[in-house]
Parts: structure tokens; sequence; C-alpha cells
């Protein structure tokens, strides 16, 4: 394991893009109305929550780590906001957001300092997290009836929603913390090789935990958006199953599991490869179980072209 | 073994008193506090202290523990398997569907697809070093789309159609469901598979380090092909022994059920990072799970989704624990 490692091929790191123009392409010639503003809008809609999401699985992925409580911390978000929102947009979004850094920081302080794998540290928190979720809303689903929430979640600027814009901006601040910060940088160097990460005296712990407590603010800012656009909260259906359309984006797009990389456009081309994929099925009137076969092949053709190739 | 100029006999016997102890906590802890919550609420509620209520657990119960059953073979190779909810669905209404063509057709079905699936999932681990975690995540995918295919996107929901079949669900032999005798005769057999076999020793051989068990001329990727087959073909089976117990083949159940499986395992003292782990524990884990739902239906009014909170909890404090425990073992260093 050492000049092999970083010999991937150019599929896993162009093979997305590739995809995408391959089905995009297909579209124009095949389907109606494909190319009309309407139809555009909705997809970028449908995708900006995963896009969210999978930015932050993206970072820990980077790690060596994987996050499983995402979808929980979109329904804790999505429960909390509207028990706060009594208090203004900006205080029930404050308190949504406050709930991802605690279960960011469990998450973390589970994995960084108690030494658990990511995998069962964060489990924890998706069995319970939801339950804990639909007890704070009584089970029930309630609408959202804010002017400001909803501007959020449906209005425009520019003619582009409110919703792409921010995850356009998340998408950008996250791929400029990941090249040109010292915590970018050390992020890396944590994923790559831990042993080495410590030895060379950086604060490993910390920088695990705030990776974990990143993932999931951004979990949680995906959830108040997902009540904002649907106009209601429904802890019990909000993000659910999240988790893997969030992996699957990140592995897609040809972050390798092994960590010590991340591609932060690739999670972004994933994201909206997975969603074309799922809109030219449903326009040709495949069902819904076509889709999730091909997306199970479509990962495991993902993951086989990146694994890393063992030196022995 | 100790390097230092310790005062010899007394301490080594000390430490190694502390280990066996730790060792014991770590593998019969789940049993202790499964007896310390049943003793409690035989005092508690009036209501656990009955035949059937005992025979409700044990029902409701049967379906989990077959798919930690093969769990805890799959997570003492070091591997994962979070395909086991999907198969257990699919499973169900492959024996729904098959029923109408006879008792034997509702079991092989189910057991030959999810077999199979278990079986691509196994040689996808074994040749092409993808991680167990992501593979079985595809075939998670993959068995619900198979399942919803299966159903015309879950519109469908298939009857029982054989009688013998239905009555294995229904009926009772001693006053305890066939379908429990049937898991308790499928769960002997794992442990002596486990325990007393050379399989077993080779799946505890490939947990502990895969390159030593390779070198010792044990077949690595053979074991782990059939650890993930069992895996699935155990899911198959909870799948449509649920079926005959429900009359049909529901598609929406199985949500989250491998996590169910993984949190009995672990709670079981099986640990996640391969190597150790046993059945009984296991047993442990799934009625410790099982008896706490219970309670908290006979408490009434508490609402239901408390009871995945608690598991949350329980789980991470199991986890937690079992770090600390196996840092005892292991010494400070």
């Amino acid at each position: 394991m050492t000049t092999a490692r970083r010999n991937t091929g150019w599929l896993p790191r162009y093979g997305v893009y590739g995809a995408i123009a391959l089905l995009l392409a297909f579209n124009i010639v095949f389907t109606p109305n494909f190319l009309t503003g309407s139809n555009l809008r909705i997809q970028l809609i449908q995708v900006a929550p995963v896009v969210i999401v999978a930015l932050g699985m993206a970072l820990v992925i980077g790690t060596e780590g994987i996050d499983l409580s995402v979808g929980a911390v979109m329904a804790l978000a999505a429960a909390l906001i509207p028990l706060y929102l009594g208090y203004g947009v900006t205080g029930a979004i404050l308190v949504s957001l406050l709930a991802g850094v605690v279960v960011g920081l469990i998450n973390g302080t589970l994995v960084a300092k108690v030494g658990l794998q990511p995998i069962v540290a964060t489990l924890a928190l998706f069995v319970g997290g939801r339950g804990l979720a639909v007890v704070i809303s009584e089970g029930k689903l309630k609408d959202v009836r804010n002017e400001q929430l909803i501007h959020l979640g449906s209005g425009d600027l520019f003619g582009i929603p409110v919703l792409v814009w921010i995850a356009a901006l998340l998408v950008l601040v996250v791929a400029f913390v990941i090249r040109r910060t010292v915590f970018g940088r050390r992020l890396l160097a944590v994923g790559g090789n831990r042993p080495a990460a410590e030895l060379a005296g950086l604060p490993v712990q910390r920088v695990l935990i705030t990776v974990y407590v990143l993932c999931a603010v951004l979990a949680s800012i995906a959830g108040l958006l997902s009540v904002a656009r649907i106009q209601s909260s429904d802890a019990s259906s909000v993000g659910l199953l999240i988790e893997l359309s969030a992996i699957t984006a990140v592995v897609v797009g040809g972050t390798p599991l092994t960590g010590g990389r991340v591609r932060v456009l690739g999670t972004v081309a994933g994201a909206l490869l997975m969603q074309l994929v799922l809109a030219t099925m449903i326009k040709h009137n495949l069902p819904p179980s076509t889709a999730e076969m091909v997306q199970a092949i479509i990962i495991l053709v993902a993951v086989y072209a990146a694994r890393e190739r063992k030196t022995r | 073994m100790t390097p230092t100029a310790l005062p010899g006999a007394f301490l080594n016997r000390r430490a190694e008193r502390t280990d066996r102890l730790v060792g014991a906590v770590q593998r019969q802890g789940a049993l202790a506090v499964l007896a310390l919550v049943v003793l409690i609420s035989l005092f508690a509620f009036p209501d656990f202290r009955s035949w059937d209520n005992a025979a409700t657990i044990l029902v409701a119960a049967a379906p989990p523990m077959l798919i930690a059953l093969g769990m805890t073979f799959v997570i003492i190779t070091g591997g994962i398997d979070l395909s086991v909810g999907s198969l257990y669905v699919l499973g169900g209404v492959l024996a729904a569907w098959a029923s109408q063509y006879g008792f034997v057709a509702a079991f092989a079905v189910p057991l030959l697809v999810c077999a199979v699936i278990g079986l691509v999932n196994g040689v996808l681990i074994a040749y092409t070093a993808m991680a167990p975690f992501i593979v079985t995540l595809a075939t998670l995918l993959g068995a619900r789309g198979l399942m919803r295919a299966l159903s015309n996107e879950g519109s469908t929901t298939y009857l029982v159609q054989n009688d013998a079949f239905r009555s294995l669900g229904t009926g009772s032999l001693f006053g305890i469901g066939c379908q429990v005798w049937l898991v308790a005769v499928v769960v002997l057999i794992g442990m002596v598979l486990l325990g007393r076999t050379r399989f077993g020793n080779s799946v505890y051989a490939v947990g502990g380090s895969e390159d030593a068990a390779g070198l010792m001329g044990i077949r690595v990727p053979r074991t782990k092909i059939a650890v993930y087959l069992l895996s699935g073909l155990l899911a198959g089976l909870a799948g449509s022994v649920n079926a005959a117990k429900l009359g049909s083949g529901v598609t929406v159940l199985g949500a989250g059920m491998e996590l169910d499986a993984i949190a009995a395992v672990v709670i079981g003292g099986t640990l996640l990072t391969g190597g150790a782990g046993t059945i009984g524990g296991t047993v442990a884990g799934v009625l410790l799970l099982g008896v706490i739902q219970n309670l908290i239906n006979q408490v009434g009014n508490v609402n239901s989704n408390w009871q995945q909170v608690i598991s949350g909890t329980f789980l991470a404090l199991v986890v937690v624990a079992q770090i600390y425990l196996v840092r005892m073992r292991r010494g400070p260093s």
C-alpha cells in the first residue's frame, strides 16, 4: 500500500460526468418536454436536499468514516421547526441547527474519543434519533404556514429557486473548505493515514468531531429546507433512507470509501446522475422497482471501479 | 509474560482474575441484564407474569432471531450484512406468492432466491475487495426493487393459500407457537455449526485475522461466501415464517430490520471488529430487545416510539461498555 494507493483509473474520476452527458443526450433526443424550464426546475429542487446531505457525507467519508444518522437528523430538525416557529423563523432555524450540532457532537465524540467504529457509533442515533423526532412531534403531521419559511422552500431569486441557490452556495463553501483551508488539509490527512496524522501532531480528535458536527448540521439544513418545501413537518417520513442516496452520490462521484480524498464536484454530479436516472425511468414509464435495481447496479459498478487495487 | 519485575505470582494472578471477570461480563452481560429485567418485570408488571405473554414475546422474537443468527456469523468474520431487512420482506412476499404451489414451494422459493442473493453478496465481497457494507447496501436496494416488482409496486398483497403452511404460523405445540420450535431448532444447529465444526473455527479465524487465516491454509473466500449465503438464507426463512404467521406477504415491513439485528448481535457481546462472539449472546440480545418492546406495550400509554429511543440508547451504552471492557482486558497499554 505505498505508491499504488492513488493509482485509480479514469473511470471513477470522470465516469460520472460521462454518464450524465450520455443520459442528458438520450433525454434530449427521446424524452418529450425534457428541456423545458419547469422540468429542469423540478429536477433541481428534488436533488437539492440530497446534494446538501451528500456534501456532509463526503466529508465524513473523507476521514474514512460513515454517518448513518443523517436521515434521523433531518427528522429531528423537521420535528423541532414547528415547535419553535413561535419565536420567529430565525429562532426556529437556530434551534434545529443546534439539534444538528448536538447529534454531531455525540457522533464525533463516540468516534474520536471513545474509538467506536463510525458505522456503529452513528447506528445508535439512526435507531434512536428518528424515534425521538416522532416522540417530539407526537407522531403528528404539522402544517407550516410561516411566510418566510415557505419562501425558503418555494420562492425564487433571479428565476432560480432559493433552495437551489442555498445548495449551490453550500457546495462552494465545502469545496473551498476542502481545498483552501487548514482544516480541509487536516481532514484529508486524518482520512489518509490516521496514525501518521497523529504522529505529525495534528489535532486528530478535534478534526474528527468537527467533521461529524458539520455533517449533522448540513443534514439539519436539508431537514428544515424539506419542511419549507413541503410546507408541513412529518418526522416519520422526512429524510427516510436519505443516507442511502447520500452514500450513493458520494461513491458514484468517485470519492473512495477508504478516506483521504474528497471529490466535492463529483459528489454533486453523483447526486445529479442518480436523480437523472430516476427521472429518465419515470418519464419512460418504468416502475420505481426497476429504478431501484438499476441504482443497485450503478453503486456496485462505481465501487468496483473505484476500489483500491491491492498491492501484494 | 510481563517483562518488568513485578512482584511475580501475586500480581499476575490478580491480573488474570480481572481478565477472566471482564471476559465473563463481556460474554454474559446481555444474559445478566436480561435476567435482571425479567426478574424486575415479574414483580412490577402483573400482566407480564403469564404463559400467554411469554409465548407472545417468543413468537414476536422468532423472525428477528433468525436474522440475528445469520448476522452473528457475518459479524464474527468482521463483515456486516445490511441486505437482510430487504431479504426478509422479499422472502415473505415470495413465500405468500409461492404458497399457491404447495407447502414445499412456500419454503423452497424464498429460501432459494434469498440464498442466491446472499451468494452474490459473498462472491462480490470475497473476490473483489469491496467493502461488505457497500455491497450489501446495493443488494438491499436491489432486493427491495425485486420485491416491489413482484408485488406490482407494492399494490398487490399475496395471501397465503396453503393451510399446512399457514398452520405453521398459527398452530402451537405444547402451548408455544410452532415457529418458535422451528427457530429453536435452527438456533441449535447454528450453535453446533459455529462452536463444534471446522467451518465454525474458520469463521472465527477469518474474523480474528484474515491474513493469518489464509496463511494457515483456511479457505478465506469460501468461508466468507458461506457466511453471507447463510445470512441470506436465514433472512429468507425469517420472511417465510413471518408470512405464515401473518397469512400474507406484507410489503411494508422490514425497514430497519437489519439494524435491529446488528443491535441485538452487538448487545449480545459479539465484537464488530470480528473474531469473537457467541450465538448464546445473540439469543439473549434478541430476547432482551423483545422483552423491552413487550414492557413498553404493557405500560400502555407510553408512546411506542420510545422503543426506538430506548434501543438506540441501549445500543450506544453497550458498545461503549464493550470498548472499555476490551481495553481493560488488554491492559492499559
